[in-house]
């Protein structure tokens, strides 16, 4: 439905103004964690890839794992897994026609946001008291 | 691919501060202005009304600037009781219709763009030509096989209670144009309000036509285009839900495989 009458004419600000709140902010997050859920894939990989060639290619890897940015960057990955996860579960409740009031919609945003930094504290909390 | 930022010719701009009249109540109105005649960008001129002298809604507020302050403000409106849908535009941030939108609501200044990223004709009024054409798209009237009856198509209290919530949609626009999936993908995703209406006519009792219905949603962009971001619910003037209409449609395409 390509429209040249539209030519000369300016597009309304869209983003620029619009102001959705958390839920649409949950939506773009999904995305974004996502999008990051790829590139933690491959970090694991690296780490699986390691352990099966070398002893000296594995404390390698286990050193950046182990150095405060790798921490970082693995606890970054942990909260966008669950962050995911948890927002996986809220589309799937959708899905099967549940949660559409206004009201549910801004509850579970709220609860999701929440659960996923507890459990990810959790997570680490339980994986830092093991190590 | 997504474009988020504006294209050159879009780009705003400030414009002018119109002179302020006298009074106590004063309250801001800083309106998007696009003259297709002068060459410029769009740019957003500052109004101030004595609220004490001006009707409650945000639709009174325009027509006593385009009455006595500047006759070149172009906006479109008709019923003032937010059942035509004409006024509908950008208003604090969300979509809704200027005549349901009360002054007092928004807190510090007005701020009011066109229906977000559509053509824009003139001042407030953007073009809603592809708007129309989705909902024609998804065929919006009565499909029968069956032979016409005597008299009227009959149905039961129940099945006509299955139309509440979708038939007082009055196809503002003010879903479609905030759903960023929407902006996105609006040559191919038909958007919340002709979903809506899609769904509408799905689970009409007396329509017949529901198999090729869901055929010609059957898309990857058509309806699948939707992720529940939630915008459109959020912003309908008139409390209905688009979202939870589409969903309704994915349950029907998966229930027909089962």
């Amino acid at each position: 439905m390509a429209d040249t009458r539209n030519a000369g004419r300016p597009l309304s600000p869209h983003l620029q103004i619009y102001r959705g709140g958390l839920t649409m902010l949950m939506s773009i997050v999904h995305r974004i964690t996502g999008v990051a859920l790829y590139a933690g894939t491959l970090l694991l990989v690296w780490w699986l890839t390691a352990a099966a060639t070398s002893d000296q290619n594995f404390d390698m890897v286990q050193a950046v794992f182990g150095s405060w940015l790798g921490r970082l960057v693995l606890f970054g990955f942990t909260w966008a897994l669950i962050h995911h996860t948890l927002g996986g579960i809220r589309h799937l409740v959708w899905d099967v026609g549940h949660g559409f009031a206004l009201k549910d919609v801004e509850m579970s945003a709220r609860l999701t946001l929440a659960a996923s930094v507890i459990l990810t504290i959790i997570v680490w909390a339980v994986a830092l008291g093991v190590s | 691919m997504a474009e988020f930022s504006l294209p050159k010719n879009s780009k705003v701009q400030p414009g002018k501060t119109w002179p302020k009249p006298s009074g106590k109540n004063l309250k801001y109105f800083k309106i998007y202005r696009w003259n297709p005649d002068d060459g410029q960008n769009p740019h957003i001129d500052t109004y101030t009304l004595d609220m004490d002298k001006c009707g409650p809604m945000v639709l009174d507020a325009l027509i006593k600037i385009k009455n006595e302050q500047d006759p070149t403000l172009t906006f479109r409106r008709s019923c003032r009781e937010g059942i035509c849908g004409s006024c509908a535009m950008n208003i604090d941030g969300t979509n809704t219709l200027a005549c349901l939108k009360s002054c007092e609501d928004v807190k510090g200044d007005v701020k009011i763009y066109p229906l977000p990223h559509m053509p824009v004709i003139k001042d407030l009024v953007p073009d809603l030509t592809r708007f129309y054409a989705q909902h024609r798209a998804i065929e919006p009237w009565l499909k029968t096989v069956t032979p016409q009856p005597q008299a009227e198509w009959r149905q039961y209290p129940e099945d006509r209670k299955k139309l509440d919530g979708l038939y007082e949609c009055i196809l503002c626009a003010c879903c479609s144009t905030s759903c960023p999936s929407y902006w996105w993908n609006g040559d191919r995703y038909l958007g919340p309000a002709a979903l809506l209406q899609a769904y509408r006519w799905l689970i009409d009792s007396r329509d017949e036509g529901t198999g090729e219905r869901l055929d010609n949603l059957e898309d990857p962009f058509r309806l699948y285009r939707c992720h529940t971001i939630m915008n459109c619910a959020k912003t309908c003037p008139k409390g209905l839900s688009p979202a939870k209409a589409i969903a309704e449609i994915k349950k029907m395409m998966v229930e027909r495989r089962v």
